[in-house]
């Protein structure tokens, strides 16, 4: 584990000019370079490069089944990919290569933190153990591995009361603070997404990946989301990295927006590019009539067709 | 409104006032039928005389004794019955009950178990007639210890261990070969049959890392066979069936207890009492249990501890959150694996004898049995579990009143175990999830003034 660190320490690239597509952000934070993902036959993801940019908040959507989760699973050590690489960038200068770390050292090194499309919250434990399982790193090293710790040493009592601190200033953020010791799988559906994030948040991530945090929301808690994912850019050093399907956050709080199609990068720009981009249109709408018809006339489809008249 | 929010009280008042006298009342009518049903079925019975002609026996007792029986059975029922009904009408208050119940048995039971020695010997009139209390409370003792060693594997980190038997015999094992062997004193090879059971535990976790439920309990239900098997058969090194014997015994840190001019009673100015030895037995096997529960209560507020039971609640998550799931669960055998070795060095130094035959399946399940009966993950419903699940079918052996009853020729030893595997079926119906079910937070909110 440790020699594989050391070889991920070695491996920085900074040299080597970022090979993700032009216009992409001046610093990014993340760059997937030809990213493929297969499972057996099924090519999830095909040949993907993006950039995530220091301190945005970048989105990346598409129809279901496009592969966005996919992407997520690669980036945060759940899969290794097929093929392609991902860099983190941390502001230090070091760089890890996410492919290769061990699935907690994309936590617990790079620092990438992510939540679940169907929350994965530890039920029975209360809201508060929820976040200072989070703070697993600092608080394992403050209790000396647990031996300084069973000893009782006063060491790791002030470690987890700072802890604690934190923890009861994020619940007071998400609005929490008065459930803190109730389990956490009591809570309702908003309020676990809340929490989720919060935990996510706790662990001091350079990137936080969001997979669909809007679902399930009504629309006063998407604007309640809205404004907790902006804290998170402005107040911390912490960039976004996020996936959903609710238009209303995505065009609203991005700064970039990613559309994936069929495993491949249909459009990747500002919401105002993607907006009137027509692939992505096309994408999520369908094309037009005519469109069809000019394709099927292309590869001499017309005449079957218009036999069998609806 | 007003009245609304102040009658109810005095009524339910006058309910519960009235409930009882009621209840005895129709406890008592139950027991009225009986009798008519009793008189002309039970009451007289006919036998073959001497000769010709039948000879009446009168059999009031036992008439008088189903009466009785149906009296009590009735009130129970009928109190279990309208406390269900006050329960079911104000659910909330029951978990805070069940916790303060809990509040309030863990102090008693603790003083108790630190008195037992003195009021074996005040009850029973002396140390010596007092053994067989002193007897069954290291038994007890050292189930409670198992359970809360087991505790820490299925109760916190959730992994299902059927063979956690395998590494109570790697510490009896270590003691009986380092000592019969080496020569080595009990107090040396306490803290190395620890460690060798330890070492087992993460020998037994490295294979079984990535499996979980079903697939878990299996692989370690072998690995106790396993271990009892090679035990068995490897006789150059075991001693195999035949087990190994004359293990020598406990020594007061140094002082062994005997007659002798250098022995315990004379270097403390006492009078020889061979039950002085079993008494330090006794204290001995509780502070080993009482370590056990104090590094887990300790390490449930430490990041490990809140580690192995987020693990039990979702691995996935844990993994995301920048946790070592491979450490994680192989310290959680470990520690288990190293109380149940300090265990059953215990065991040895206390039988004098080890044999494969005490490391058998059944007594994995009668430890898993303590954890899945306390509640899992709760220290106090563990130890009355291990009281229960060890002390019950003792105490059924002292069931002579039974006799009454079922006439001279019942033998309520025969039936200990089936009112024993009543009485835990009953247990599973009406608390499923365990004596104590609700989970104490390791840490509240509250806290965070202090």
């Amino acid at each position: 584990m440790t020699l594989a660190t050391g070889i991920t320490r070695l491996a920085t690239l900074r040299d080597e000019p970022p090979a993700a597509g032009p216009g992409g952000p001046a610093d990014p934070v993340l760059i997937v370079d030809h990213l493929t993902m297969r499972f057996g036959g099924l090519t999830a993801v095909n040949d993907l490069s993006f950039k995530v940019g220091r301190g945005d908040i970048t989105a990346l959507i598409g129809p279901n089944g496009a592969g966005k989760t996919t992407v997520f699973n690669c980036i945060t050590g759940f899969y290794k990919p097929s093929e392609g690489m991902i860099r983190l960038m941390q502001k230090g200068g070091e760089t890890y290569l996410l492919e290769r770390l061990p699935g907690h050292d994309v936590n617990r090194l790079a620092r990438v933190a992510r939540t679940f499309q169907n929350i994965r919250l530890f039920p029975r434990m209360t809201v508060l153990e929820n976040l200072l399982v989070a703070m697993h790193k600092p608080l394992m090293k403050a209790s000396g591995f647990s031996i300084l710790g069973i000893l009782g040493l006063p060491a790791y009592r002030s470690a987890e009361k700072a802890g604690i601190e934190k923890a009861a200033a994020w619940l007071d953020r998400i609005g929490l603070t008065a459930r803190a010791d109730d389990a956490a799988g009591d809570l309702p559906y908003g309020d676990q997404r809340r929490l989720e994030i919060a935990r996510a948040m706790c662990t001091d991530p350079v990137l936080l990946c969001l997979d669909e945090p809007a679902a399930g929301l009504n629309p006063r808690e998407s604007a309640e989301l809205n404004t907790l994912l902006r804290l998170i850019r402005d107040e911390y050093d912490t960039s976004v990295l996020l996936i959903e399907h609710d238009m209303s956050v995505v065009m609203q709080i991005s700064d970039r927006i990613v559309v994936l199609d069929y495993g491949i990068k249909i459009a990747d720009g500002t919401p105002d590019d993607i907006r009137t981009d027509t692939r992505v249109i096309a994408a999520y709408l369908g094309v037009d009539d005519e469109e069809v018809a000019a394709v099927e006339a292309e590869v001499g489809l017309t005449g079957t067709q218009a036999e069998i008249p609806a | 409104m007003a009245t609304g929010s102040t009658t109810p009280i005095p009524v339910t008042d006058r309910a519960e006032a009235s409930a009882l006298p009621s209840l005895i009342k129709d406890a008592g009518l139950f027991a009225l039928v009986t009798l008519g049903l009793c008189v002309p079925i039970v009451s007289y019975r006919t036998d073959l005389g001497q000769g010709i002609g039948l000879v009446i026996t009168s059999r009031w007792g036992t008439v008088f004794a189903l009466c009785a029986a149906i009296f009590v059975l009735r009130l129970v029922q009928q109190l279990y019955l309208t406390g269900r009904a006050r329960r079911r009408a104000a659910r909330a208050p029951v978990a805070e009950g069940a916790s303060r119940l809990a509040a309030i048995l863990a102090p008693i039971t603790l003083v108790i178990a630190l008195t037992l020695p003195l009021l074996a010997a005040l009850l029973t009139g002396s140390l010596g007639e007092g053994r067989y209390w002193i007897d069954l409370g290291i038994l007890i003792l050292t189930y409670v210890m198992l359970g809360w060693g087991l505790n820490i594997v299925v109760g916190l980190a959730g992994l299902l261990d059927l063979g956690y038997v395998a590494f109570y015999a790697v510490g009896a094992y270590s003691y009986a070969l380092l000592s019969t062997v080496f020569g080595l004193s009990f107090w040396i090879c306490l803290p190395l049959a620890g460690l060798f059971a330890a070492a087992f535990g993460v020998l037994l976790g490295f294979p079984v890392l990535r499996l979980r439920g079903d697939y878990l309990a299996i692989v370690t239900l072998a690995f106790g066979e396993i271990i009892r098997l090679v035990l068995i058969n490897w006789t150059d090194f075991s001693g195999g069936a035949a087990g190994i014997s004359s293990i020598p015994r406990v020594s007061f840190f140094g002082l062994p207890f005997t007659a002798g001019e250098n022995g315990f009673a004379a270097t403390f100015g006492l009078n020889f009492n061979a039950m002085h030895r079993l008494v330090f037995l006794y204290y001995l096997i509780l502070a080993l249990a009482l370590v056990t529960n104090l590094v887990t209560l300790r390490m449930r507020r430490l990041p490990l501890g809140r580690a192995w039971e987020a693990l039990r609640e979702d691995e996935i998550a844990c993994r995301s959150l920048g946790i070592d799931t491979t450490i994680t669960k192989l310290t959680a055998f470990a520690l288990g694996a190293m109380f149940a070795g300090f265990a059953g060095s215990f065991f040895a130094v206390r039988q004098a004898f080890v044999s494969p035959e005490s490391f058998n399946f059944l007594e994995s399940a009668i430890i898993l049995a303590i954890v899945v009966l306390g509640g899992m993950g709760s220290q106090i419903g563990v130890a009355i579990a291990a009281i229960v699940m060890i002390g019950a079918p003792e105490l059924l052996r002292n069931l002579g009143f039974l006799k009454a009853v079922f006439g001279e020729g019942f033998d309520p030893n025969e039936y200990r175990l089936l009112l024993f595997g009543l009485a835990m079926v009953a247990m599973m119906v009406f608390r499923p999830r365990g004596l104590i079910s609700e989970r104490t937070p390791s840490v509240t909110i509250a806290e965070r003034g202090r």
